[in-house]
C-alpha cells in the first residue's frame, strides 16, 4: 500500500534526522575523556583512549563509521563499562515500559471519566470540581507530586516504599505521580471535546430520533469525541517518557530514564545515542499507531478504503 | 373539523449573555404569542427574514427545546413538557428534517444505519429504513457510505429518509433546501411533494425563500419578530399580501424578468434588535405607512375572511 510505504519512508528519515543531530551535538558538547578519566593523567593515555573510542578521526569519519555500524545493528560499546550499548538499555526497557503502561492505564481510567462527567454536566457544581481538581493536577510538577507522596506515605505513613522497583508496592507511588498529571490532561481534552459534539447538530438528530441520553452519549458523542483525544493521547505518550526520566530519578526506578541521566552525566556517548534513538522510535510508532486508530475512529479520514470515496 | 398540530399561545425567552458584570442580562421572546393550527395532508409555509424566530418555532413544535409559555397538541396528544418515554414515542408521529443535512448526520456511521437508528430504538423492522431509503431514490451501495461520501443533495435526501423511517404523520422541514444548489432544490421540492401525496404527510415548512414557499404549501403564515403578523391560503397571500411585510418580503423577491421589474423597490434595512422589539406595531419603525397610532397600539391579528392580519390599516385598504 502507498500509503504504508510513505508512512515507513517518513519515519525513516525522522529517525535519521534524530541521529544526525544527537550525534552531532554529543560530540560537539565537550571530549568525554576529560570526563571519564582522572583529571592527573598524561596526554599518552588520554590520546590512547580517543584512539580506542574513535575520537581522534574527523569529525564526519566518525559519524560515517556509527552509521554505517548502526546499520548493521551495532549502537557502540558502553565507554563506562564496555558493555554492547544495546544491550544495556534493552535490560532497563521492561522497567520503563511497566511504569509509563501503567500510569498510561491510570490517567485514562482517571481523566476519561471525569472528564465525560465535566462535559454532561456542565457548569453545575460537578464540571466545576472536577475542573479545578484537574487544574491542580497539572499545575503541580510531577517530580513535586512525587516527592509530597514519598514524604506522606514513606516516612509518615510507613506503608509504601520510596525507592526500589521490586515489588508492585514500588509501581504504586511512581506511577500516581506520574499518572495524575496526564489524568488531568486528559480529563480536560475530553471535557472540551465532549462539550464540542454534544453541540453538533447530529445529537440534536439523535435527540428527535427518540434516542435515549445513554443511547445518544454512548453511541453518537463518544465515539466522536474519541477521535481528538486519540491524537493527544499520540503525542503524550512522547512526553510521558520525558516525565518517565523525572520520576525515575525521584523513586530510583531503574528503568532508562536513570539510565539516560547517568549516561548524559557522564558523557557515555554510545548509551545516550541508543536511548535517543528508542526514545525517537517509540514516539515515530505512536504517531503511526495513532494514524491508524485515527482511520478505524473516523471514516473522513479513511484511506484506501471504499472505491470511488471523495 | 380539529386540526393534526395544533400550538397556542408558544412563548420562547432567551436570555443574551450578560455584556458586563454590572449590565442587566438581556432577554427576549425569540418567538412570542405564536399560534398555528395545521390540518392532516395540507402544507402549512412559514416565511420570515433570518432571525425572526422560525427556526426556534419548529424546534418548539417538536419539544426539542422547551417551550416558556403555550401549549402544543398533536392529534389531540399534549406535548410532553420533558424528555420522557411518552415525549419519545411522539418521535413516531413528527420529525425535523433540517437544513444542514450534513451536519445532522453523525459522521461516523454509513446512512443505512443512521437511517435505521430510530427503528433501532422505536423496536420496528429494520426493511422500513429500505423503504425509506428507496423512498427518496438512495440505493444500493450508495446506503453504504459514510455521509463525506455524499454530496448535499444525497444528503438532504437522506435525512428526509431518515426522517420518514418511523412513518411520520407531520414532517417539520426546517430551511430544508436553503443549503442546495438551485437545481438540487427542485429535486428535493418536488420529492417532497411526492411524498406528501403518496404518503398523505402533513408539513410545516419553514424557509425565507418565498418562491419555494409558493411552490409546497396550501397556506403560508409570515412571521415578523417572534410574532405572526399575516396568515393565508397560499394563492390569496401571494397575490393579494395584506400586511405592508408581506408586501415588502415580496418587493424583494428578485424577478428574472425584466419587464415585469417592479417600478418601485421597498428598502428594508436591517430588522429591529428582537431584543428591544419596537413599541406599537413591531413593524412600525420600517413600515412605510406607519403613523401615530402604530407607535402606541399593538395591532391584534384579525380575520379578514378566512385570512388573518395584524396591521391597523387594513380595513382602510380596499379588501
Amino acid at each position: 500500500m502507498r500509503w504504508v510505504a510513505l508512512k515507513t519512508l517518513r519515519a525513516v528519515l525522522t529517525m535519521w534526522l534524530v541521529v544526525t543531530f544527537v550525534f552531532f551535538v554529543l560530540r560537539l558538547s565537550g571530549d568525554p575523556t576529560y570526563i571519564l578519566l582522572p583529571d592527573d593523567i598524561d596526554e599518552a593515555t588520554r590520546d590512547f583512549y580517543r584512539r580506542l573510542w574513535g575520537l581522534d578521526q574527523p569529525i564526519f569519519v566518525q559519524y560515517w563509521n556509527y552509521l554505517g555500524a548502526l546499520l548493521q545493528g551495532d549502537f557502540g560499546i558502553s565507554f563506562r563499562n564496555n558493555q554492547d550499548a544495546l544491550q544495556l538499555v534493552w535490560e532497563r526497557v521492561p522497567k520503563t515500559a511497566l511504569l509509563m503502561g501503567a500510569s498510561l492505564v491510570v490517567s485514562l481510567l482517571i481523566g476519561l471519566p471525569l472528564g465525560i462527567l465535566a462535559a454532561l454536566y456542565r457548569d453545575t457544581w460537578i464540571d466545576r470540581l472536577t475542573m479545578s481538581i484537574s487544574v491542580f493536577g497539572f499545575s503541580l510538577p510531577n517530580f513535586f507530586l512525587g516527592i509530597l507522596l514519598i514524604l506522606i506515605f514513606s516516612l509518615n505513613l510507613r506503608v509504601l516504599p520510596s525507592s526500589g522497583s521490586d515489588t508492585w508496592a514500588h509501581l504504586i507511588m511512581p506511577t500516581l505521580a506520574l499518572g495524575t498529571y496526564y489524568a488531568a490532561q486528559f480529563a480536560r481534552y475530553t471535557r472540551s471535546s465532549m462539550i464540542d459534539v454534544l453541540s453538533k447538530p447530529y445529537m440534536r438528530t439523535a435527540r428527535s430520533k427518540g434516542a435515549g441520553r445513554l443511547r445518544r452519549v454512548n453511541l453518537h458523542a463518544l465515539p466522536n469525541a474519541a477521535i481528538p483525544v486519540v491524537t493527544i493521547l499520540g503525542f503524550r505518550i512522547g512526553d510521558m517518557l520525558g516525565g518517565a526520566v523525572v520520576i525515575e530519578t525521584v523513586f530510583a526506578w531503574p528503568g532508562i530514564g536513570r539510565l539516560l541521566t547517568g549516561a548524559v552525566a557522564a558523557r557515555d556517548l554510545a548509551v545516550v545515542q541508543c536511548i535517543m534513538i528508542l526514545l525517537a522510535l517509540t514516539m515515530v510508532l505512536a504517531n503511526m499507531i495513532t494514524d491508524l486508530v485515527y482511520g478505524w475512529l473516523d471514516p473522513r479520514v479513511r484511506v484506501g478504503g471504499k472505491a470511488g470515496a471523495r | 373539523m380539529t386540526a393534526l398540530l395544533d400550538a397556542t399561545g408558544l412563548v420562547k425567552t432567551y436570555t443574551a449573555k450578560r455584556a458586563g458584570v454590572f449590565r442587566r442580562a438581556v432577554q427576549f421572546n425569540a418567538v412570542d404569542g405564536v399560534d398555528l393550527h395545521i390540518k392532516r395532508g395540507e402544507t402549512l409555509g412559514i416565511v420570515g427574514e433570518s432571525g425572526c424566530g422560525k427556526s426556534t418555532l419548529a424546534r418548539l413544535l417538536l419539544g426539542l427545546s422547551p417551550m416558556d409559555r403555550g401549549a402544543v397538541t398533536i392529534d389531540g396528544i399534549a406535548l410532553p413538557k420533558d424528555d420522557n418515554r411518552a415525549w419519545r414515542a411522539l418521535r413516531k408521529r413528527v420529525q425535523l428534517v433540517y437544513q444542514d443535512a450534513a451536519g445532522a448526520l453523525d459522521p461516523r456511521m454509513t446512512v443505512q444505519s443512521q437511517v435505521e437508528e430510530p427503528l433501532r430504538i422505536h423496536g420496528l423492522p429494520l426493511v422500513d429504513a429500505q423503504q425509506a431509503l428507496a423512498a427518496v431514490a438512495l440505493v444500493g451501495a450508495l446506503a453504504e457510505r459514510y455521509p463525506h461520501e455524499l454530496s448535499g443533495g444525497q444528503l438532504q435526501r437522506v435525512v428526509i429518509a431518515r426522517a420518514l423511517a418511523l412513518a411520520p404523520e407531520i414532517l417539520v422541514l426546517d430551511e430544508p433546501v436553503s443549503a442546495l444548489d438551485v437545481s438540487i432544490q427542485a429535486q428535493i421540492v418536488n420529492l417532497l411533494m411526492d411524498l406528501q401525496r403518496d404518503r398523505g404527510l402533513t408539513y410545516l415548512f419553514v424557509s425565507h425563500d418565498l418562491s419555494v414557499v409558493r411552490h409546497i404549501s396550501n397556506r403560508v403564515a409570515v412571521m415578523y419578530l417572534g410574532q405572526i403578523v399575516e396568515e393565508a391560503a397560499r394563492n390569496a397571500l401571494f397575490e393579494r399580501p395584506l400586511h405592508p411585510y408581506t408586501r415588502a418580503l415580496m418587493a424583494a423577491v428578485p424577478r428574472p424578468d425584466p419587464a415585469h421589474r417592479r417600478a418601485v423597490t421597498i428598502s428594508l434595512g436591517d430588522p429591529p434588535n428582537p431584543a428591544n422589539p419596537p413599541k406599537g406595531c413591531r413593524f412600525h419603525p420600517r413600515c412605510a405607512l406607519a403613523q401615530e397610532r402604530c407607535r402606541r397600539e399593538v395591532p391584534m391579528l384579525r380575520d379578514f375572511g378566512g385570512r388573518l392580519a395584524a396591521c391597523h390599516f387594513v380595513e382602510a385598504e380596499t379588501i
